[in-house]
């Protein structure tokens, strides 16, 4: 068990999202940084769809009920454990009574705390992530706040087995990551379906915008300032099916990029789809923060998932061998 | 070759071929050509109960005359894909509305149908006319989406139109019955809300420990009755 004593808004139990639902009008909900949670549970030898508690308002601090390994993943952040400095992209045993304190991010949006053995919470339609618009899924349905108990399933390791280690966060160990020249975000996305619609100069203006991720961006979705694409004859869309990352078109001409709680039906035209290999860094950019756009093909798009997996299938073997030694 | 691109393979002059598109590497969309009938949307029906079975197919997401597959990795050749989804839609007969029927009793007008008065205004018929109209009707669910276990039911008497509100009514009622354009709807969840309510139902729209979580499914068929009006 582990009791939350502060937590400001927003915060919730994910996994790796409610896959299959979205036909009965399920959004997918999910880690916004599914590669950050999947290194978390690595690191401590969990399911890569084990539960942890994703952070975005700071600070957060838990006291630990009983004996636990966990790790912290995501955002560059301060963190101490009773009082010691515990760095980001780390795995430790805390000890029954011992605090958790997680300070605002230097960099990125969201810290990941995970637990051996993951969170236990009851599956929802497969999923322990919270949907919070529809009030199921994590704790309750709801976000967390201070008082709650959490249930975490036991450490499955030996209290001999080493558990203080770190990694490299992947924006480091995986080329081609990072921030451009001007301090903007790279994302790669794919054309979508009425990319054709917009006028050549829009379809410039898309690449060559620098986008500001606005004030109003969520767990749902980023709206972007900075440009307005506009078509030249207004297009009757029908309401079909969206998944994170594509980039639609309102008529007031900012884009939206979906995320992970994203409506599960739009109508909006489609000028592009971040790519999955990019994704987990979007989910990271927070309001306030640079974007650009760069175009890849779809067999690019599906080459940029190796080096992903291949870091955390190499982050897994190194965890389970370094735990072992 | 990019699938984003019309690839009208030659199928005969009277149709055209559903236009695909894809949303990044996991997902793609297929939508239906021509303008929104029942045929076309039990075409889709059709289609996505084909492909929900496919290798690869995470599921298949109904829309409005169109469908969007999920996949549980990028496909190996697109335009293969592609190609056999184009195939399988001009070989497959339209499903008909061959759902449960389900029946909704409805408290009518009241507190929670606070939109009626404007509706019965803008149709230039009195309330009880709105209702007798909306209660007569029987609807057929085209497409769950947006929330869960939402359905967005067709049939609608074109006499009962309403717009859609540009400002949203902020905490509508999860069970209100709204009005959005040419369609009608049970609200699943307490929220701000664009259609108009004209009413109220106390049926569990949704319940994700159920089998079956969403008692409206595509194809089913709804009628409401009036359980009460208030006026």
């Amino acid at each position: 068990m582990i009791k939350i004593l502060t937590s400001h808004a927003f915060n919730t139990i994910q996994d790796q999202g409610r896959n299959g639902a979205r036909r009965l009008g399920v959004s997918t909900s999910g880690a916004m940084d599914p590669v950050a949670l999947e290194a978390g549970n690595a690191l401590l030898g969990n399911d890569r769809d084990a539960a942890g508690i994703e952070i975005q308002t700071f600070p957060f601090r838990l006291r630990f009920e009983a004996d636990t390994t966990f790790a912290l993943t995501g955002a560059d952040h301060d963190a101490t454990l009773a009082g010691a400095t515990v760095p980001s992209w780390w795995c430790r045993r805390a000890k029954a009574g011992d605090i958790l304190s997680i300070g605002a991010p230097r960099r990125g949006a969201r810290v990941y705390v995970t637990f051996g053995g993951g969170i236990d919470v009851p599956l929802v339609l497969g999923s322990r992530s919270t949907h919070l618009r529809a009030r199921f899924g994590g704790l309750e349905g709801r976000a967390l706040q201070a008082g709650d108990v959490v249930p975490v399933g036991g450490t499955q390791f030996e209290a001999a087995d080493r558990l203080d280690f770190g990694v490299e966060p992947p924006d480091v160990a995986i080329a081609g990551s990072g921030q451009s020249e001007d301090r903007a975000l790279r994302v790669r996305v794919m054309r979508a379906g009425e990319y054709d619609l917009f006028s050549e100069p829009m379809q410039a203006t898309f690449w060559s915008t620098t986008w500001k991720i606005s004030a109003r961006s969520d767990r749902g979705g980023y709206r972007l300032t900075g440009g307005k694409l506009t078509l030249d004859e207004p297009v009757e869309m029908r309401s079909h099916g969206l998944v994170a990352g594509v980039v639609q078109v309102p008529p007031a001409g900012e884009p939206i990029i979906q995320m992970s709680d994203a409506n599960t039906a739009g109508g909006y035209p489609k000028m592009a789809a971040v790519i999955q290999a990019d994704l987990w860094r979007l989910g990271q950019a927070a309001p306030g923060s640079l974007v650009v756009f760069g175009e890849v093909s779809y067999q690019d798009a599906v080459a940029a998932m190796t080096p992903v997996n291949d870091y955390l299938a190499r982050l897994r073997a190194t965890a389970d061998l370094y735990r072992t030694l | 070759m990019s699938i984003n691109h019309p690839s009208a393979p030659f199928v005969g002059a009277i149709e055209r071929s559903p236009k695909i598109s894809l949303i990044g590497t996991l997902a793609m969309l297929i939508e239906a050509p021509g303008d929104f009938d029942m045929v076309q949307q039990g075409r889709v029906w059709a289609l996505a109960d084909a492909l929900s079975s496919w290798p690869n197919v995470q599921e298949a997401v109904i829309g409005v005359t169109n469908v969007l597959l999920i996949f549980e990795r990028p496909p190996d050749d697109v335009g293969v894909l592609s190609a056999s989804i184009v195939e399988l839609w001009y070989c497959l007969p339209s499903r008909k509305a061959d759902g449960k029927l389900i029946e909704i009793p409805v408290v009518y007008g009241g507190e929670h149908g606070f939109d009626l008065p404007a509706l019965a205004s803008r149709a230039g018929l009195s309330e009880r006319d709105v209702i007798r109209i909306h209660s007569d009707g029987e609807y057929t669910v085209c497409a769950v989406a947006s929330s869960p276990g939402f359905g967005y039911l067709h049939g609608l008497d074109p006499r009962i139109y309403m717009p859609r509100k540009s400002v949203p009514s902020l905490n509508m009622s999860a069970g209100s019955v709204t009005i959005g354009g040419m369609q009608t709807g049970v609200a699943v969840l307490t929220s701000p809300n664009g259609w108009n309510a004209i009413g109220w139902a106390s049926v569990a729209m949704f319940d994700p420990q159920r089998t079956e979580p969403s008692l409206m499914l595509p194809g089913d068929r709804v009628r409401f009755r009036i359980d009460r009006i208030e006026l």
